[in-house]
């Protein structure tokens, strides 16, 4: 039992990582409603920012988020500017044209991370990497726990972006309906710049938050697409609260998984929970399957 | 004059091997011929019936597993996999058509890449049945590479053909009329699933014989590389789309491109270039895709026919209508 | 026994009854209008027939068999063909191939299919624009490709959803000819239509409703004169 609580507590704070990951890829879906295969790439580059900073300048990985986030929301803004846009103009026999994009830009970022940095395993080992505390007989993981809250605060601050501010309605507004956005004079352009730019800079934030307990190599990026896009259609497209349930669900189904049935599984018990809500539970996903 | 091009292409394939001699050539021109039969069996589902499968590498995977299988559980021939093979994808392909043709768009691409990474992520640590990360290795049959080249272009001439021969029938009607409307081809009489079904199962047989065949070829199988998304199932899709989706010399010509840039980098030109040209391939592939998908949707035959005017089915030009796109 | 029959046709989207105890019936040879304003529910009323809504409550009877509960495509293949409000080509096929797709309904035989294909476009005058890509076509063409992909699936019962809107008075005019021709080939129609005097040439009975109910059944000039119905375009005085 206390292993089983051990093991919850471990899922649910990573599970706050993975949320970041997803609201990112989520924001992403409901405004331009196509999946962003560069997303866990666009998180390895963040990682790989902090990286940097901390092996040659010494910032601490926490304080690199402030480099990292608006790095990556320029990155984000441009890659939707010059290369996702143009293609609303053109007429392909592929309707999912802009997704294959982002799998070119993924494989891109991947290959330019691997000719700067090659293929190396790197990770930033802090002072406080292992350091834990103990709650009762839970150990808690100093990193993990505050990565935990900084993902919780980031989060806070991006529900209040889009429940507050102009832009942020912009945004949720042209997620309900481009064109009547668009009619209300919404410069739908800017807002999937915006938008991009915003999914990126929380995939940055959430790698960021990940390395000083993570390793980082350039295939990191791909295995996190995949995560970002389970949690996204857990909680179902373009839901900001549906994306942080399904980062905790799939951050706890991982690591019970790999202590009860398989380390080797770990990865295809996403992936199996994933093929079984879009199955079985039609009904939270009922208005998506029909597009 | 494009029908007598055609021939040429053809002849000039079918006489290669007594032309060049040289091993690695041949090795290239078959695992493009291999690529065309893939190239084509995504393209029937996706550029002609819309459903764009991002994970293709299932079939391509099951095909090479069974043939695999066939000789380190069965005892048997792995050229009986050439058999098993097809219609065990075709299984898969079944499996995977009832899950996923309930879902439109995203989900439907979303579905079919999380069923091939499960799988991949299941032959690796399936130990019993599939050797898991060690993969099958087995013995060549042949020594040369011909009886090889020959095959393989008869599976890929086979291939074309039967989705050329699909295309003209009411199966491709049905297939293309589900890709550009689906509702109103419901109200035609048209039953999507069903026929989303049948040009799945026929896509994923040709992959399956691709992977049976690829397996027999090389030899040597690992659950990575041919369970691989992007090394399969993303290539698939360059495959297709760089020679032009939706059209029947679009894979062919786009695998030929494809097979040919990777070892141009892969041997950094021949050797011609310095030899840090040969790690950045990969980076090739993705610039490629950017390019293309940007500048040349419809691929390279697609927009030579923009060009030229060959190749076309309308038999009149029509004057600007077509060009509104 | 009714040719064709709607019983106490409901449907909810959600809170919203888009649809509300509808009830008709429409008599083989004839010419039936569903008229009604803006949002009336006219277009959800030929979702319901084919199948492409599943029906809240009620039934739809065709030649005595329930169409409720049937998929979309099984409903053509019983001889119920329909147009589109919002038309629906397959844009990156021909005119003939769009047709020919339709035709195959009732052949597997694509030279079968090609000769009923031309010939069902020869009916609708549309010989010259076989071979042009669906997607350049103008509204008019496109409404009229419509009508004669839904005849080459051979229906018994045609549904015609606002095939006049958006052209000019000379297509209205040919539309009108178009659609009596095709009635006279023997099959029923069922036509939704805003402008008036193509409902008031063409129908034989008329069904107006608002708010997804009946607001009142009857030959044309008994719809036009009726109060009701006056009040439900123009609202009250």
């Amino acid at each position: 039992m206390e292993m089983f609580i051990q093991m919850l507590v471990a899922g649910i704070l990573i599970g706050g990582i993975y949320a970041l990951i997803g609201l990112g890829m989520t924001l992403i879906m409901g405004v331009m409603r196509i999946i962003n295969l560069a997303h866990g790439q666009l998180m390895m580059v963040a990682m790989y920012i902090t990286y940097v900073l901390y092996f040659y300048l010494g910032i601490d990985p926490y304080f690199a988020l402030l480099v990292a986030m608006p790095a990556l929301f320029l990155l984000g803004v441009a890659i939707q500017k010059y290369f996702l846009n143009p293609l609303l103009k053109i007429d392909s026999i592929i309707p999912q044209n802009q997704i294959l994009m982002t799998v070119g830009v993924g494989i891109v970022l991947t290959e330019t991370i691997r000719f700067i940095f090659r293929s190396d395993y790197k990770s930033v080992k802090t002072s406080y990497s292992s350091a834990t505390f103990m709650i009762g007989n839970i150990s808690w993981n100093v990193p993990m726990f505050v990565a935990f809250g900084l993902a919780v605060a980031l989060t806070a601050g991006l529900f209040i972006f889009l429940l507050k501010t102009d832009a942020g309605k912009s945004v949720r507004a042209t997620a309900q309906n481009k064109d009547a956005a668009m009619i209300m004079g919404i410069n739908a352009d800017w807002i999937t710049q915006l938008t991009y730019g915003l999914g990126a800079a929380m995939a940055a934030a959430g790698g960021t938050l990940l390395l000083p307990i993570y390793y980082l190599f350039p295939d990191v990026g791909s295995q996190f697409t995949l995560k970002a896009f389970i949690i996204t259609v857990l909680g179902g497209m373009g839901s900001t609260v549906g994306a942080i349930v399904g980062g905790i669900v799939l951050g706890i189904a991982e690591t019970l998984g790999a202590t009860y049935i398989s380390m080797d599984l770990k990865d295809a018990f996403g992936m199996v929970i994933f093929v079984v809500v879009l199955v079985f539970m039609p009904g939270g996903l009922k208005e998506l399957t029909k597009v | 004059m494009a029908k007598y091009s055609k021939f040429a292409a053809v002849g000039l394939l079918l006489a290669f091997p007594l032309l060049v001699s040289s091993d690695y050539y041949r090795h290239i021109m078959i695992l493009a011929l291999m690529w065309v039969v893939i190239g084509s069996s995504w393209n029937l589902l996706a550029g002609y019936t819309g459903q764009i499968s991002f994970g293709h590498a299932i079939f391509f995977g099951v095909g090479a597993y069974s043939a695999g299988l066939c000789t380190t559980k069965l005892g048997i021939s792995a050229w009986w996999g050439m058999l098993i093979g097809g219609p065990m994808a075709m299984l898969f392909g079944f499996v995977l058509g009832a899950i996923c043709f309930r879902l439109r768009g995203t989900y439907f691409n979303l579905a079919t890449l999380a069923l091939a990474e499960i799988l991949r992520l299941v032959a690796k640590s399936w130990v019993s049945l599939t050797e898991g990360m060690m993969g099958i290795l087995t013995i060549q049959t042949f020594r040369s590479k011909v009886p090889y080249y020959y095959l393989a272009f008869g599976i890929a001439a086979l291939c074309v053909f039967a989705i050329w021969a699909i295309i003209r029938s009411k199966w491709g009607y049905y297939f293309v009329a589900i890709r550009e409307d689906q509702d109103a081809a419901e109200h035609l009489g048209i039953s999507a699933f069903r026929y989303k079904s049948i040009s799945l199962l026929v896509s994923s047989f040709f992959t399956g014989v691709a992977g049976a065949f690829y397996m027999n070829y090389m030899g040597f199988i690992d659950p990575d590389v041919v369970f691989s998304l992007y090394y399969i199932s993303i290539m698939a899709i360059l495959v297709a789309i760089i020679g032009g989706a939706g059209m029947i010399w679009g894979p062919p010509v786009g695998a030929f491109i494809m097979v040919l840039l990777q070892e141009l980098f892969r041997s950094a030109f021949f050797g011609y270039l310095p030899k840090w040209i040969s790690e950045a391939h990969a980076m090739a592939f993705g610039i490629l895709v950017i390019v293309v998908i940007r500048f040349m949707a419809n691929g390279v035959v697609g927009d030579w026919v923009k060009l030229s005017g060959l190749f076309t089915r309308q038999k009149a030009p029509i004057p600007s209508v077509t060009s509104g796109n | 026994m009714h040719f064709f029959e709607v019983r106490r046709l409901t449907k909810a989207f959600g809170g919203l009854i888009a649809v509300n105890d509808l009830t008709f019936q429409v008599e083989e040879g004839e010419i039936y209008g569903l008229i009604g304003p803006n949002g009336s529910g006219k277009t959800t009323v030929f979702n319901l027939i084919t199948g492409f809504y599943p029906i809240t409550s009620g039934a739809v009877l065709f030649r005595g068999k329930q169409l409720n509960g049937i998929p979309t495509w099984k409903v053509c293949k019983e001889g119920v063909g329909r147009t589109f409000q919002i038309v629906k080509p397959l844009r990156r096929m021909t005119v003939l191939e769009n047709v020919m797709t339709s035709a195959f309904c009732r052949t597997s035989n694509t030279h079968v299919a090609r000769d009923k294909a031309l010939e069902v476009l020869h009916f609708c005058e549309m010989d010259k624009k076989i071979d042009f890509p669906a997607k350049g076509l103008t509204i008019g063409d496109r409404k009229r490709m419509e009508i004669a992909r839904a005849l080459a699936t051979a229906p018994k019962l045609l549904l015609l959803d606002e095939t006049m809107a958006g052209l000019t008075p000379q297509e209205q005019y040919e539309g009108v000819e178009l659609i009596k021709k095709i009635r006279k080939s023997g099959i029923t129609i069922i036509i939704v239509e805003h402008i008036m005097h193509v409902i008031m040439n063409l129908c034989d009975r008329i069904l107006c409703i608002n708010y997804g109910q009946e607001i009142v059944k009857g030959s044309p000039s008994e719809v036009a004169n009726n109060q009701a119905v006056i009040e439900a375009y123009l609202g009250k005085e």
